[in-house]
């Protein structure tokens, strides 16, 4: 214990004293205060008219024209940040020569792993939380109505999975940089696989869905249903979709675009018991591929020769 | 020396992919030795260094440290034995004095004493005056001394150096040597050194190990090995002589156990069954003749080495 301790606590002295840190930090807050501004501007003009439900989860999805949510602006920064902490955590050390030097200390090898993915997440956790409730701050004081319990827990739901989305995208770079040598390639190849599910993946899944169900003119419900299903079920084995899903059930209980999934008759708007039983599917893949990146991770890890390089 | 075996190898065999790296090797180092692993990059020097600290698994055999086997128990050895690594690296970021406290910490010693080890290490090697610096801005020698600073802090009572003056000019290497020929002696620390560059590490190895292609070729002594390579076992005597004469050249020959003379003015070279230094000069005394010098041959590593080598 006192090596995954000791490396724990090197770890997250390293990141956070980090200059990708400040950066991320920065960026992170000027998106939250910018989308969180607009979305008092937009709240007010609402409230002129009608008391609203849910009036605090609107400070995280409310959007204008130009500026996109925060909800939004996290879908993109969420897997930044987790590729930054995540892509030189390996080779950085096999190439600074510290990494035989660590090993050879009487630590097991796993506590290097394990303390730098905890560090990783311990980061992310610090990073999101405190912009999360820096919103809700700057949001009670300027609406003047504090959050029902029910907010609160959606809010709380939300953090978690921003922590598990970006644990999985720090999963996926620490995987690669432990199996490729350079930064640069580890860097980019996480990256790639970012831009190919963000960009190309919803191409695709609309792509197949249209091969498979064609919409056309006079489709049946039947193919209409199967064409939702096909969209559903790709879109669940891609993190992106998956997480903007998640997200929109969770914070966004008024929507109204599950009325294809069979079986559910919405209420307006949704229980927080009903929303959690929508996303569960979703958060359960989205923990099962965190898990998966990191138990991949881990055993290459420990079979690794220190001298394949 | 000659104590107990504190390292010992049986049938030590790695096989990386399809490249044999260790084949067999079997041997055994005594506690207090500065033994060296000789060998042209390749010969698999880094393998056993890495397998004896239980860092890479062996294929076959075994090697015991302490006792402890290094794949049952790698980290007890871990414990007591430091290693220098190749390439050793530090964190640039991190000043020496926080790269050494992580180490400490790393090895469980406690935050109470690890201020006076660092500062005890630091002063070892040499550093103290630069132990707050970030070690971006060292320079290469600087760094190797910081390696074994790093060894040092963990109180080991064996040390492992993977090429420790490996790109350092001859000073640099120099000092590095006379730390570790410090500790052997002082701290009674055993060291195992692995190295290409011979006339270094002949100046401070008690024992060396011949390592080619995985395989074992000799080990000894510098001079066992030299007897035994360059002489077929003889022993090389020079002596200079003033005034040389046929008749002393005959009496040598008849010398017991002089097996060739070779006369060149006034010097002559020996090669004898044994040392015959005391027969040598007491005959060129009895001869009425002034002995000038005369020395027993030393053998250069290099010398030794290359033979191994040329064969080939």
């Amino acid at each position: 214990m006192n090596g995954l301790l000791t490396v724990f606590k090197k770890e997250l002295a390293d990141h956070f004293s980090s200059k990708r840190f400040v950066v991320l930090l920065a960026l992170v807050y000027i998106a939250g205060l910018a989308s969180v501004y607009v979305a008092l501007q937009n709240i007010s003009a609402d409230l002129a008219g009608k008391i609203s439900d849910f009036i605090f989860l609107r400070l995280f999805i409310s959007s204008s024209g130009s500026m996109p949510s925060f909800m939004d602006f996290l879908g993109i920064f969420i897997p930044i940040i987790g590729i930054a902490f995540g892509f030189d955590a390996i080779n950085s050390e096999r190439s600074g020569g510290t990494l035989s030097k660590v090993l050879s200390q009487p630590i097991y090898r796993d506590n290097v792993i394990n303390a730098k993915f905890l560090a990783g997440i311990s980061t992310i956790t610090v990073l999101l939380g405190s912009i999360v409730f820096i919103i809700g701050g700057v949001g009670l004081r300027s609406i003047g109505v504090p959050p029902t319990p029910e907010e609160i827990i959606r809010i709380f739901l939300f953090i978690v999975i921003c922590i598990f989305y970006g644990a999985f995208w720090m999963g996926l770079a620490i995987l690669f940089s432990i199996i490729f040598e350079r930064m640069a390639t580890s860097v980019l190849v996480a990256v790639a696989i970012w831009l190919f599910f963000t960009l190309f993946m919803p191409v695709i899944i609309n792509a197949v869905a249209n091969w498979l169900a064609p919409l056309s003119e006079g489709a049946s419900i039947a193919v209409q249903i199967k064409h939702q299903t096909i969209l559903s079920i790709m879109s669940r084995f891609s993190p992106p979709q998956l997480f903007n899903s998640i997200t929109l059930i969770v914070l966004f209980p008024q929507i109204n675009f599950f009325r294809q999934v069979q079986g559910i008759i919405p209420e307006n708007p949704l229980s927080i018991g009903q929303s959690i039983y929508l996303v569960w599917p979703h958060i359960t893949i989205l923990i099962a591929m965190t898990i998966i990146c990191f138990a991949i991770s881990y055993v290459i890890f420990m079979r690794q020769e220190i001298r394949s390089i | 020396m000659g104590a107990e075996p504190i390292v010992v190898t049986e049938e030590l065999t790695k096989i990386y992919g399809n490249k044999v790296a260790v084949e067999n090797l079997s041997m055994s180092i005594s506690e207090g030795e500065i033994f060296g692993f000789l060998g042209p990059n390749g010969a698999g020097k880094s393998t056993v260094i890495l397998m004896l600290l239980g860092l890479t698994e062996p294929t076959s055999g075994r090697a015991l440290v302490f006792g402890y086997d290094s794949t049952r128990e790698p980290l007890r050895i871990k414990r007591i034995a430091g290693y220098f690594p190749e390439k050793v690296g530090f964190y640039n970021d991190m000043t020496a004095r926080e790269n050494l406290g992580y180490t400490a910490r790393l090895n469980n010693i406690s935050e109470a004493e690890i201020p006076e080890k660092i500062d005890n290490v630091l002063e070892i090697v040499g550093l103290s005056d630069v132990g707050n610096q970030v070690v971006k801005q060292y320079s290469r020698g600087m760094k190797q001394r910081l390696g074994i600073a790093d060894v040092l802090v963990k109180d080991p009572k064996l040390v492992v150096l993977d090429e420790p003056t490996a790109g350092l000019d001859p000073e640099g290497a120099s000092q590095i040597l006379d730390t570790i020929a410090d500790m052997n002696k002082n701290r009674n620390i055993t060291v195992i050194i692995s190295s290409h560059q011979l006339n270094l590490v002949q100046r401070i190895c008690h024992r060396v190990a011949i390592l080619s292609d995985g395989k074992k070729v000799a080990d000894g002594t510098i001079e066992e090995l030299g007897r035994k390579m360059l002489g077929g076992g003889r022993y090389r005597i020079e002596a200079e002589v003033v005034s040389m004469n046929e008749e002393l050249v005959e009496k040598f020959k008849n010398l017991k156990g002089v097996v060739s003379i070779d006369v060149k003015d006034n010097a002559l070279h020996f090669i004898c069954e044994e040392d015959l230094r005391p027969q040598i000069a007491k005959t060129v005394v009895d001869s009425n003749c002034l002995l000038i010098q005369m020395k027993i041959q030393d053998y250069a590593l290099e010398e030794i080495y290359l033979n191994y080598f040329h064969g080939e």
